[in-house]
């Protein structure tokens, strides 16, 4: 265990070792962005739970390990190893490897003329007058100091760049792989995803690890779609259970953009998953689908913050969480309509499974309208799987594992309806039915449930 | 040769939340035949056909039933089904995401299982199925939907009765299955029960009116109150009930001949 201060000597040394080598540190702006970064995250520190943003999470396990910066030699791992990680009909896969581009790992296939993909590092260097323009100029530092610590230390990540008009088809796969070898590791990646108007993609980032020691892994994703640009995003985390994952995705929306975006988190022992959109043109439509599903002692908090910066525009937020063991799940809601922002049509629904007596969940919403011509529901449910459905399963001659297997299939599968089709859902399906699976065959939590379902329910229309 | 009944109720007692329901319920089904429980609310109809159909919120105090010389009491849910034994539900259940054809084909297959036959893939159900959408002259498009899933209450009686027909049970216990059906919906539904009746397949028609056996001829009649069965006799009886209603049948019940 360490101390307030150690943990700060702590950061302010690999921050210190990070300046004599990191990519760009001759460019003026750039450092000026990590020092000042790297001041807000001192003067804050880790947040606490007297924090209401943080209220349900603890990260004081985060905060008492000394993680270390990866080394530069760092780990060999073979492509054989990420054979099981190759998505089918995906050819383009960005590969990080504790937060730094593993160029002989990836896929660069298919890509249209004109869209970029790249690491960020390369195109620090490269082009940085195109870097600069978007680079930290969505992210809140001040909000948040998981934010300020990845941009103080900022280095890789991935970088697309879709041009005007221009229509991918094929999704685009960045996976951010931990191999510790026994050493408490930290990584910050940084991507950078700008959709210029008119064009369309999809991404889909996703966490796994190749070994068990502990990684913490605080990713800022900074996406840019602009005028009448669609976007899918995809984050799937999946690393074992001792990892810690904080990401943050900030959304800019132009006018008319159309930006989806689907978690899908499933593995972490701390997982923070922060989605942030800014409708900030007209006619802009945000989607924010996700599912959780926890078991042991895992903790998956998910803060969701749409802000409805301009008029038209239509936010709907679906989140479905399935809980075992002793796990803690966290959904907070957060919707601020400004003042200008008429016409808001904003929705919020967290539907969550309890299946065991000591899992737990906290849902909160929090609405902050300052329009006056607005739309903005919430609702939120916590229940028990259906005893009524379960034994109309049974009674059809369903034996009673398939019947709560089939039941929890079908609440995941309302978060997979959401999601186009094509290689990445056919993907996410595959990893939630594994998911599924286990928690299904643990044995000892089919316990037996003769009340009926006494969760509690509650909406409200404002 | 002793032939075994395919229902055998023996002297059942049933508590529900330590309040007695079934105070000793005798009743034999063989083959074949088809019988009516009729009854009044709260005399205990439904919580014959759930404690038949292996719901396990129910107290059984006292009292064997058994389903074609096998213990019903010792089944789970999963095994009465597989066993042969149906319950078409007075509230069929909505379970949003998983379709009516996969459910059903799930069903069928776990019973396919259970007896030692090969499971029947999509291609071999399909036409099953479709036919007997056309029997309950139900839309194929129903299949795909999420099982009950926004069905009027006619559509969600006549997918009762269309998955009875798949599944083809030994016993069927139909519980108020006419129960708020308009005159079309019930007419359909009853061709849908004709026509699963056989001389190898018994039926219980739990109802509270008399109406459905306008369509479907029961072989016997029971008048179940208060978790007694006061009266059996034939299907005149039930018309009888209609003309006098039960409270005559309460008067018998104090007096017993």
């Amino acid at each position: 265990m360490i101390t307030a201060t150690q943990q700060l000597e702590n950061y302010l040394e690999s921050f210190t070792e990070l300046q004599k080598r990191v990519v760009g540190r001759s460019l003026p702006w750039l450092c000026q962005l990590r020092e000042d970064a790297f001041a807000r995250f001192c003067e804050a520190g880790f947040p606490t739970t007297h924090d209401e943003d943080w209220r349900f999470t603890n990260v004081s396990a985060i905060a008492k390990t000394a993680f270390q910066l990866p080394r530069k030699d760092g780990v060999q791992i073979s492509r054989k190893n990420l054979d099981p990680y190759r998505i089918p009909g995906v050819e383009c896969q960005l590969v990080f490897v504790n937060g730094r581009f593993a160029s002989e790992l990836s896929l660069l296939n298919n890509l249209p003329r004109g869209v970029k993909v790249s690491s960020l590092a390369a195109e620090i260097l490269n082009s940085p007058k195109e870097i600069e323009a978007h680079l930290g100029c969505y992210l809140d530092t001040k909000r948040d100091a998981f934010a300020a610590l990845n941009t103080a230390f900022l280095e890789d990540g991935a970088y697309v760049h879709i041009p005007r008009g221009t229509v991918l088809e094929e999704p685009i796969s960045v996976l951010f792989v931990s191999v510790t070898n026994g050493v408490p590791l930290m990584s910050h990646p940084r991507n950078l995803i700008v959709e210029e108007e008119d064009s369309q993609a999809t991404i889909l980032e996703e966490y796994i690890s190749l070994d068990s020691g502990a990684a913490f892994c605080n990713t800022v994703t900074e996406l840019v779609a602009g005028e009448n640009a669609i976007l899918s995003h995809y984050m799937i985390e999946r690393e074992h259970t001792e990892a810690f994952n904080v990401s943050t995705l900030r959304m800019q929306q132009g006018r008319a953009a159309t930006v989806a975006s689907h978690s899908v988190l499933l593995g972490g022992a701390l997982v923070r998953n922060n989605v942030h959109p800014v409708l900030a043109g007209e006619g802009g439509d945000c989607l924010i689908n996700g599912l959780f599903i926890g078991n042991g002692r895992q903790h998956i908090d998910n803060y969701m913050l749409v802000e409805h910066a301009k008029p038209h525009c239509g936010s709907r937020q679906f989140y479905n969480g399935i809980l075992d063991g002793h796990a803690h799940g966290v959904f907070h809601g957060r919707i601020i309509v400004h003042k200008e922002a008429q016409k808001t049509d904003a929705k919020q629904t967290n539907r969550n499974l309890l299946l065991s007596d000591d899992a737990q969940i906290d849902t909160k919403p929090q609405l902050e309208i300052y329009a006056d011509d607005v739309k903005c529901t919430h609702g939120a449910t916590i229940g028990q799987m259906a005893e009524d459905a379960l034994f109309y399963l049974r009674a059809r001659g369903i034996d009673e594992v398939s019947a709560r297997k089939l039941l929890l299939f079908a609440f995941a599968s309302e978060c997979l309806d959401r999601m186009k089709y094509g290689p990445v859902r056919t993907h996410v399906e595959a990893v939630i039915n594994q998911s599924l699976l286990q928690v299904a065959n643990v044995p000892g939590i089919w316990k037996e449930r003769k009340q009926e379902d006494v969760g509690r329910t509650w909406e409200e229309v404002g | 040769m002793v032939s075994v009944s395919l229902l055998e109720i023996k002297n059942l007692h049933v508590n529900v939340d330590n309040h007695e329901i079934l105070k000793g319920i005798d009743l034999t089904v063989n083959a074949g035949e088809v019988h009516s429980i009729m009854g009044p609310n709260g005399s205990g109809k439904s919580t014959l056909a759930q404690v038949l159909a292996r719901r396990e919120a129910y107290n059984i105090t006292a009292g064997e039933i058994w389903l074609d010389g096998k213990d019903l009491l010792a089944m789970k849910p999963e095994e009465a089904a597989c066993e042969g034994l149906f319950l078409a539900f007075q509230y069929p259940v909505e379970i949003s995401g998983i379709s009516n054809a996969y459910f059903l084909r799930s069903a069928l297959n776990a019973i396919r299982k259970y007896r030692g036959l090969d499971e029947m893939d999509a291609m071999d159900f399909l036409p099953l199925y479709r036919e007997k959408l056309k029997l309950l002259e139900m839309d194929e498009k129903l299949m795909n939907r999420s099982v009950n899933e926004g069905f009027s209450g006619g559509e969600k009686k006549r997918n009762e009765i269309l998955q009875m027909a798949i599944l083809e049970p030994k016993l069927a216990v139909l519980d108020e299955t006419d129960s708020g059906l308009d005159i079309d919906a019930l007419r359909i539904v009853a061709k849908g029960i004709e026509a699963t009746r056989s001389p190898k397949r018994a039926m219980v028609v739990v109802t509270h009116y008399q109406r459905l056996l306008n369509y479907i001829v029961p072989d016997f009649v029971h008048v179940l109150l208060d978790g007694r069965i006061v009266r059996s006799g034939g299907p005149e009886l039930a018309l009888e009930l209609e003309e006098k209603g039960y409270s005559t049948m309460e008067t018998a019940n104090a007096t017993p001949a």
